[in-house]
């Protein structure tokens, strides 16, 4: 596939890994705060290849993992009532809220379709006028654009069937949030490649001021990351903290101007909770009043009350990156994607499961 | 069986355009849709003599195996719920080094079945055993009420005489064997996942759905010690080699590059964010033997239509029960097998 | 989070609710892609796809500028 096979090509990735050697010469402590970075570091195996002294830590950044199980529950039982097709990406099916999860739901007989865009459940609402559609959106900056344009498009149509579940998140308040943390180890951000292709850049300068954090924005090849990590490297060799992109190629320092309107127009900034971390000040999205009547919360209640989790999980230091999830005791033994007994091992991008499925044997339990 | 005369009856045995309690119930009606259905389509000797069980003559040992097939959708670009219960037990037969050689097939149908459909999938089984040369010799009907099933969901048995001079199963899996597959993995996995979800992908993404026995005695026939047979059916290529491995208390260690994967099924992966090495086969197998005997095997493969067949990777006394794959540059990391099936994410 | 691949376009058409879609080509598959977010992207062009929806044009120059990186990468 062009465009990514060449990001991925060993002689490159092989060269790459030895020009982050020859720049690295103290200890540091690096964040990412993307699932899919975490994702990729894990499946490329760059861990293994990382120069002694250079701790890569991996933030809050699956939205899966973040959503509150009380808002996953209140998707089940919207799921459940029989005049409800419930709509979901792919993603958030195994997540298990207090009640089980979507896939339970589906076996006992709710109608849970996996959607690919938010369009796909536009379009299921206005083919079956007979049921209510609801959208659970789920996802960083990202993915909201494409909710709000969902949001705009049944507005056009007139749709009186279709709402959606808001449970969007966003990633600056949660980089403030570590970084303000009196322990906090993190030295330089990798920050999100795909967020800033649509948010820009613009949140970020500030962030470098007042922490004095090198930020690089990064993409997600294996190439994209190691450069990624150079450059973080070099500023932080150098002593610097400025802001940087390595994946120019997706991110302009505007963003995307017309996917951030539409988000304004549709949805307003909220404080939320994110699982294991807590309530974020500003580290949500809901949808405006203006649009009331495609909010999920508004035909059909809010979600039940937050739960607090019990348990072993560690989740609050590994997501802010002062546990490595192989240093949990609990990690391969009591908590497993199977039986997991917190958010990071939930799903596939969550910070324990991306190490738990492409563990190498040294750290096997 | 007909008794020519004509009562009056409330459930009449021909004009149905949809499975019916009454075709589960024993009576006339059951009959007739057996008759006219099945056993004209499946048209073996043992059927024609309308007697609850068959007779055959196989010489031991016998391997027997047993399948459920429930697929949604039912039908599927490069197959069908009921080629898919054919090809899926003939194959698992072969997977014991037998040849396949007679099916039973039970059915389990749920009021309100389309009747043309039922066809279509009864044929569709008819030409699969007929490709295989297998026959199906008995079978059961059973309806269930509106609900309660999923349409139609299609047990087989499947019997044959073992060729295979020794045990093939995962104890004889030795550390420096070869671990070969027979062809390009996760074409069906993904290809019903595209269905049953909508995910509209145009592009040739089909099922590999079927047989493999040909070829598997082809490789028992020529002597070269095969010590373990799997087809990488729910799970993938990952559990296949990781439920061997668990069993045969050895270790495995893959080179990715290696493992053939059809363009199509990669790419959508890509874009679904998928792994083609945990999605299902329903037309290959694995096979491990000696290392000196691999390079005789994959010619007998490719000669027997596997073109694509090739060597994977090697057994290990190290890391016991656990699958490690190389990548490209250098990396290694463990292939687990999945927990249930996979989704397509967005995240 | 936030899979996002590259793919080509190659044609535009209208689609759900009057919006901009496109077949957007990866590799040897294709699918509908929403385009309302890169509505000056033109057939040929590469866009970088998320949940259905271009999100941005991919900057092919850039790319080609973070491939050459390795062989002038700094000395250090």
């Amino acid at each position: 596939m062009r465009y990514v096979d060449e990001f991925r090509e060993p002689a490159r990735l092989r060269a790459a890994v030895e020009a982050l050697h020859r720049v690295t010469t103290r200890p540091w402590t690096i964040m990412e705060i993307c699932g899919g970075q975490t994702h990729a570091i894990a499946r490329w195996s760059l861990e293994t290849r990382l120069p002694k002294g250079l701790t890569l830590v991996h933030g809050p950044g699956c939205p899966v993992c973040v959503t509150p199980v009380e808002v996953i529950e209140h998707a089940r039982r919207l799921a459940i009532d029989a005049s409800v097709l419930l709509c979901t990406f792919g993603d958030m099916m195994r997540v298990p809220g207090t009640g089980g999860d979507l896939l339970a739901a589906r076996a006992a007989g709710a109608d849970v379709r996996v959607v690919i865009s938010p369009l796909d459940a536009v379009e299921l609402a206005r083919a079956r006028p007979d049921a209510t559609v609801v959208f659970f959106g789920v996802g960083f900056e990202t993915t909201a654009p494409t909710v709000a344009l969902a949001i705009e498009a049944a507005h056009r149509l007139r749709l009186p069937n279709f709402a959606v579940l808001a449970a969007h998140v966003r990633v600056p308040p949660a980089m403030a949030m570590i970084l303000d943390a009196p322990d906090n180890a993190v030295q330089a951000f990798l920050a999100a490649g795909h967020v800033c292709t649509v948010e820009g850049t613009a949140a970020y300068p500030e962030l470098v001021r007042r922490f004095e954090v090198p930020m690089v924005v990064t993409g997600f090849e294996p190439l994209d990351l190691l450069e990624g990590l150079r450059r973080a490297v070099l500023q932080l060799e150098a002593g610097r903290a400025d802001l940087e992109i390595q994946y120019e190629r997706a991110v302009r320092p505007e963003g995307n101007p017309l996917a951030r309107a539409a988000v304004e127009r549709v949805f307003e900034v909220t404080d939320r909770r994110w699982r294991g971390l807590g309530v974020v000040p500003e580290g949500g999205l809901r949808v405006r009043e203006a649009f009331a009547r495609y909010d999920a919360e508004h035909r059909f209640g809010r979600p039940p009350a937050h739960v607090e989790e019990p348990g072993a999980c560690r989740a609050a230091d590994v997501l802010r990156g002062r546990l490595h999830p192989t240093s949990c005791p609990e990690f391969g033994r009591g908590c497993t994607p199977e039986r997991p007994l917190g958010a990071p091992m939930v799903s596939s991008e969550g910070a324990c499961a991306a190490y738990y499925h492409h563990r190498r044997i040294q750290r096997h339990p | 069986m007909s008794d020519p005369i004509e009562l009056s009856c409330p459930s009449p045995s021909t004009g149905y355009e949809r499975v019916v309690l009454a075709h589960g119930a024993g009576g006339r009606v059951m009959q007739r849709l057996i008759t006219d259905l099945f056993i004209a389509a499946f048209d073996t000797p043992q059927l024609h003599r309308g007697h609850d069980g068959a007779t055959v003559e196989l010489s031991p040992p016998i391997a027997v195996t047993t399948d459920a097939f429930t697929v949604t959708p039912r039908f599927f670009p490069g197959g069908d719920i009921g080629s898919l219960a054919v090809y899926g037990t003939v194959n698992d037969v072969a997977m014991c080094g037998a040849r396949p050689a007679v099916l039973t097939a039970a059915f389990i149908l749920e009021e309100g079945l389309p009747l043309p459909e039922l066809r279509r999938i009864v044929e569709s089984m008819a030409a699969a055993a007929r490709r295989c040369g297998v026959r199906i010799v008995t079978g059961d009907t059973k309806v269930v009420e509106h609900g309660q099933g999923d349409g139609v969901y299609v047990t087989t048995t499947g019997m044959g005489t073992v060729v295979a001079k020794a045990a093939i199963e995962p104890a004889s899996v030795r550390p420096g064997d070869a671990v070969l597959v027979s062809g390009p993995v996760g074409d069906h996995g993904i290809a019903v996942l595209a269905a049953r979800e909508g995910i509209e992908i145009e592009t040739a993404l089909r099922s590999d759905a079927g047989p493999v026995h040909e070829a598997v005695l082809a490789l028992l026939q020529a002597d070269l010690s095969v010590h373990c047979l799997r087809d990488p059916t729910r799970g993938g290529l990952a559990s296949a080699l990781g439920e061997v491995a668990q069993s045969g208390g050895h270790g495995v260690r893959i080179d990715e590059a290696s493992v053939p994967v059809r363009p199509e099924v990669a790419d959508a992966c890509e874009l679904l964010g998928l792994d083609p090495l945990r999605a299902a086969c329903e037309g290959r197998f694995v096979a491990w033997l000696p290392a000196r005997h691999a390079a005789r095997a994959i010619e007998i493969l490719q000669a027997s239509g596997c073109e694509r067949a090739t060597t994977i990777g090697e057994i290990t006394s190290e890391h016991s029960g656990v699958v490690v794959l190389r990548d490209g540059a250098g990396g290694e990391r463990i292939l687990d097998m999945l927990a249930g099936e996979q989704w397509p994410r967005i995240c | 989070m936030c899979l996002a691949v590259p793919g080509q376009i190659v044609t535009r058409y209208e689609g759900t609710a009057g919006l901009p879609f496109g077949k957007v080509r990866f590799g040897s598959v294709a699918r509908e892609v929403c385009l309302a977010y890169t509505p000056d992207a033109e057939e040929n062009d590469f866009v970088i796809v998320h949940a259905g929806f271009a999100i941005q044009v991919l900057d092919q120059e850039a790319a080609r500028r973070t491939l050459a990186l390795l062989s002038e990468a700094d000395p250090s």
